[in-house]
């Protein structure tokens, strides 16, 4: 009663007709059926904020949304972002500061930092933390995160 | 960690919606945001044999202004009602609320009507909804009812909802003029569900109470509004000694249980604490202070 189901995803701007039993979690969909590994599977229930994506542009947890919800939708993983030679600004500012040691949240942070950058002024480091603080860092101590996310924000005042 | 299996339907109506729920005798799951359903599927507390996901149903994501209220759809994500300047106008302690809902990817896809009807006992919207004096609308194959917020929180995790029904439509009173209001919250990291919380709103005339609303979450399984609290400001200015009273009131009216997150007795604590501070706000609020 529960067989696969066929949806159309669009992901990183590649469109990908594929077939998903309903209990598919979008995460596992992205790293095992795409084979898109940059996006982390932590806690698988939406705590650690490793799987962030995107989602018609909005930040959403990948363990928090089953795949087939996905059809017809866009998303955006880190892949979609740059290559290495061509990160975009706010992966070169996360490069600049140390924002990351282990890596393993760094996925998650760039997908919920980019869509805060959309949305919040963040005019303060508390705003920054403030938005950071569903996505958890064991390496850090989340200081430099804030300080290459804050880096962004000032260049973007600075060349508006 | 992963959901056990079950059938799934994108209804494209609420009346698709209802009949699916009708048809599964009990056995079905509406999913809207699903950022506390799925966390309990993936731990299988729940495994229904058909989930209904109500995202596809067109027209029922919107905030509306009536005369004396607004009519929210059940569907509606925490961040439209985060930045609705419609909220922000007539229900600011609703958007000062909102910015404690968890984080920006749980409010992105969270609902109104999924947060109301999964009835965490910490968690902001059904506080809110107490406070305001929220009415449901609610919607099945056999027709449609309202109840009252009051009444429909039964226990924690524990909502008057059949199996059967879906919420629709959460229709919040407008703050009435000369109101202020204050919202405070504990919590052990921004966005963690509430150890304690307290909103409160005073409407003021001629230097006095004329109407005052307290409630509280985190503090028992359900959200409470502290009536016998309210009473004792009718009438009367706020000051110290009143808001004192008014606490220990507060701190009578709940039984706030241990958890890994706090004792009762901390818990009882806060909310008189945090009381005096929504008090004093809303008090200065009224007054036309920001």
């Amino acid at each position: 009663m529960s067989g696969t189901r066929d949806i159309t995803v669009t992901v990183n701007g590649a469109t990908y007709p594929v077939s998903v039993e309903p209990r598919l979690l979008l995460v596992d969909f992205l790293r095992h059926t795409l084979g898109l590994t940059g996006t982390h599977v932590g806690c698988e229930h939406g705590v650690c904020g490793a799987c962030t994506v995107l989602v018609d542009g909005d930040s959403a947890r990948a363990c928090l949304m089953l795949a087939i919800q996905a059809d017809g939708r866009s998303i955006d993983t880190v892949e979609g972002l740059g290559r290495i030679g061509q990160m975009n600004a706010l992966q070169e500012s996360f490069h600049t500061h140390h924002a990351l040691q282990c890596g393993f949240c760094t996925p998650g942070m760039l997908m919920t930092a980019t869509d805060l950058l959309q949305k919040y002024p963040l005019a303060t480091d508390d705003d920054i933390r403030r938005g950071l603080s569903g996505n958890l860092c064991r390496c850090t101590g989340y200081e430099h995160i804030v300080r290459a996310v804050r880096a962004v924000v000032d260049k973007r005042k600075a060349a508006p | 960690m992963k959901p056990p299996v079950f059938d799934y339907i994108a209804a494209t109506s609420t009346d698709m919606a209802v009949a699916a729920l009708a048809a599964a005798g009990g056995e079905a799951k509406i999913i809207a945001g699903g950022q506390s359903l799925m966390p309990m599927l993936s731990f299988r507390l729940l495994r229904p044999s058909l989930l209904v996901d109500i995202n596809r149903i067109p027209g029922l994501a919107y905030i509306e202004e009536a005369d004396t209220c607004l009519r929210i759809g059940a569907l509606t994500r925490h961040f439209q009602i985060e930045t609705s300047p419609v909220i922000a106008r007539h229900l600011p302690v609703l958007s000062a609320a909102m910015t404690h809902v968890a984080h920006l990817a749980i409010r992105n896809r969270g609902t109104i009507g999924g947060s109301l009807s999964h009835g965490d006992p910490a968690a902001e919207l059904p506080m809110i909804a107490v406070l305001l004096d929220a009415t449901l609308h609610i919607e099945s194959v056999s027709g449609q009812r309202a109840v009252r917020a009051q009444d429909f929180f039964l226990d924690a995790l524990t909502v008057d909802l059949d199996s059967a029904e879906v919420l629709a439509e959460i229709i919040l009173p407008k703050l009435p003029p000369n109101t202020g209001w204050g919202f405070e919250e504990i919590a052990r990291r921004h966005g963690d569900f509430a150890i304690a919380a307290v909103a409160a709103t005073l409407t003021v005339s001629d230097g006095s109470i004329r109407q005052a609303r307290i409630a509280l979450t985190g503090v028992g399984p359900t959200p409470v509004r502290a009536a016998a609290a309210e009473t004792l400001l009718i009438g009367h200015a706020l000051e110290n000694k009143l808001v004192e009273s008014v606490a220990r009131a507060v701190r009578a009216a709940i039984a706030p249980e241990d958890d890994l997150h706090a004792s009762a007795d901390y818990r009882r604590h806060l909310a008189g604490v945090l009381t005096d501070r929504a008090l004093h706000a809303a008090w200065r609020r009224a007054q036309g202070e920001p």
